[in-house]
């Protein structure tokens, strides 16, 4: 792998750990699994069981779920397994959002995007504005990463939520793009023969992408790059004394989550055929921020219930009152003051969850 | 932009300097102290403003409304870090944010629920509606003035608190080692409480005082707060001094970039500022005692 080089193999004793601990990593490595398995199951067999029940919203709705959830995933693999805790992940989000928006903008109105250098002609081709897509928020986490990295503790927390702040500001100024008022898509992105128009194509189509996602992530944190991180959140200057350059290690995790959150950004784009500086609000941030945590960080699976328990628990508390944040804000803090290791550590018990503390 | 628009921007600019200021200062005393980020600053924020927009409208006095709030803002903030925050002081930085950001959602939904949706009307007082001639042909809101007067004045208050009382000492020593303090008898507790009820009153008289200019209305607080934690990194978290600095460096340069650069850069360029200064001085301008 070209990255190899550049990622500085950990020294041989590592790899040999890494193969002697496979099976008791993360949530107790066979738990995981079958948690993983049967939460895709769970999602495959939905819309049969939503056209049984004849309610076709559950579709719609658990679509959403999704895309939260691969946005969730992604910021957990930089907070749960690296220890950052990012307050501007929905930056990314919104980012490959925009990107899809931007390109389909040109295209329906066919206006080139670029005229100069190079010609760039605006696209709803899924294998082109997706990748763009998901490259545009790789690049931004590329970025916003060589700065905040250069802090830690507090002012990361601060410095990365004053940058999702600085490109929502950025996208509200966007006038040709809707401003304030957003971008709405004329039709989903094409994907060759698959139709995205129609609802149950699509929410597979989600479904795949989560599956590859949680696929790929837990891969990452297994193999040795996701031993260096995590041993980034334990001690990291224990890991620097040894000779690990961490710093870079980080990076490379806080660009792979950007990459995954610009992903469920195209997907969210596509769910709802619209974006808004608000799908990037620094309070989106804090909402993907908690579903990472409802769910249980340092667990991959523990985002993805995060994500569905809490537009569930919006959804049902909301049709009783429209201030479902009066009881939602105090339930926030008593999960995070008495259940720390969040849905995920109630329902597979002795996993990892949120053991080896935070970085206080 | 000729001289006289020049000045009259630049004291926009140090009235929106003076009320970050009085908004960074508790935050960031309740940060050095009690190592303690707390995001619903902005909503104690909000609630000066409402309870003097309220108090105004039963009273009839843009003043007594204010003697009011101000003990009623820092009664709640009381309440707050009794129930609450007190727990989290030795939480790590990520349960602060995640129960702080709980308070946010709770107390903006309270307000809407208290007060509804539609903002409020906050007047200023009659006294302060005109405006003064500060130099021959330059006319200015005596109410911006009044605000520069009061964070300048809450200012030099603070850094007598701080510098000369006991009080102001203990506060220091706690920020440099909270357990040793501790340690030699002092009631830690009761010194964390005085202080973030003293932070909450500063960001309710900064609401109050933004009430009359802006809509008083639920999320109100959430910009201010933002611009607020930009402040406080600049300046280096647990620093008055820095805290002073950094508001007014961000207010003036704010204000000229909404004037003076097209709206994208404009609103950017703090942002954009604070991102140049960290990259230097990853610790703030003014870094404060061992904090991470």
């Amino acid at each position: 792998m070209a990255e190899r080089s550049f990622l500085d193999p950990p020294p041989r004793r590592g790899a040999a750990l890494v193969r002697r601990r496979r099976s008791i990593l993360p949530g107790g490595g066979g738990a995981s699994l079958l948690a993983a398995l049967l939460v895709l199951l769970a999602l495959a067999a939905l819309p049969s069981a939503a056209a049984l029940l004849d309610e076709p919203f559950l579709i719609r709705f658990f679509t959403r779920i999704m895309v939260m959830a691969i946005a969730a995933m992604s910021l957990d693999l930089i907070l749960g397994f690296g220890g950052m805790v990012s307050l501007g992940h929905a930056a990314f989000v919104g980012i490959g959002a925009y990107a899809v928006g931007i390109l389909s903008w040109h295209a329906t109105n066919a206006e080139p995007l670029l005229s100069w250098p190079v010609a760039i002609q605006g696209t709803e081709s899924a294998f082109v504005a997706w990748p763009a897509a998901v490259l545009a928020a790789a690049l931004a986490a590329l970025a916003i990463g060589l700065v905040s990295l250069r802090t830690s503790g507090v002012f990361f927390i601060m410095i990365t939520l004053a940058f999702a702040q600085m490109l929502y500001f950025f996208f509200i100024a966007l006038q040709k793009y809707g401003g304030e008022d957003g971008l709405q898509l004329m039709e989903r992105s094409s994907l060759g023969p698959v139709d995205l128009g129609d609802r149950i194509t699509f929410y597979y189509v989600v479904l795949v992408v989560l599956a590859c996602c949680l696929g790929f992530a837990a891969r990452l944190v297994r193999s040795r790059f996701g031993m260096v991180l995590r041993g980034c959140r334990q001690n990291e200057r224990r890991l620097l004394a040894i000779g690990i350059p961490t710093t870079r290690y980080k990076l490379a995790a806080f660009v792979i989550a950007g990459a995954m959150g610009g992903l469920a950004g195209v997907l969210l784009a596509n769910s709802q055929s619209f974006v808004s500086p608000a799908d990037m609000a620094w309070t989106r941030s804090g909402e993907i921020l908690v579903m990472v945590i409802l769910g249980g960080m340092g667990t991959l699976v523990g985002p993805i219930l995060g994500a569905a328990a809490y537009l569930l628990l919006e959804l049902v508390i909301g049709s009783y009152t429209t201030h479902w944040q009066v009881i939602f804000g105090p339930a926030l803090i008593a999960v995070v003051l008495f259940a720390k290791r969040g849905l995920y550590g109630l329902l597979v018990p002795g996993g990892a969850g949120r053991n080896g503390g935070g970085d206080g | 932009m000729n001289v006289l628009l020049l000045i009259e921007q630049a004291l926009n600019g140090v009235q929106l300097g003076v009320m970050l200021f009085l908004m960074a200062a508790g935050l960031t005393l309740v940060f050095g102290i009690m190592n303690l980020i707390n995001l619903a600053h902005g909503s104690l924020y909000m609630l000066g403003a409402f309870f003097a927009a309220t108090l105004q409208q039963w009273t009839g006095s843009f003043l007594i409304a204010l003697v009011l709030a101000i003990p009623a803002t820092a009664l709640v903030g009381l309440a707050i870090e009794v129930v609450t925050l007190r727990t989290l002081y030795t939480r790590d930085h990520l349960d602060q944010v995640l129960c702080t950001f709980g308070l946010i959602l709770f107390l903006n939904e309270l307000t809407r629920i208290v007060w509804g949706p539609l903002p409020l009307r906050a007047t200023m007082p009659a006294a302060l509606a005109g405006t003064v001639e500060i130099l021959p042909g330059v006319a200015y809101p005596s109410f911006r003035l009044a605000i520069i007067a009061t964070g300048l004045f809450v200012a030099l208050f603070l850094w007598l608190l701080i510098a000369k009382t006991r009080i102001g000492m203990l506060i220091r020593a706690g920020a440099s080692d909270r357990m040793m303090i501790g340690a030699l008898g002092v009631d830690i507790k009761s010194l964390c409480t005085l202080v973030f009820a003293l932070g909450a009153a500063l960001a309710g008289l900064a609401g109050m005082m933004a009430g009359p200019l802006l809509a008083v209305q639920v999320g109100m607080g959430d910009g201010v707060l933002i611009l607020t934690l930009v402040v406080i990194v600049i300046g280096g978290i647990g620093s008055i001094r820095g805290a002073f600095v950094a508001a007014l460096l961000i207010g003036v340069i704010d204000t000229f970039g909404r004037v003076m650069l097209p709206p994208a850069l404009g609103q950017m360029c703090i942002y954009v500022l604070m991102a140049g200064i960290l990259f230097w001085r990853p610790r703030g301008l003014f870094p404060a005692a061992h904090h991470g």
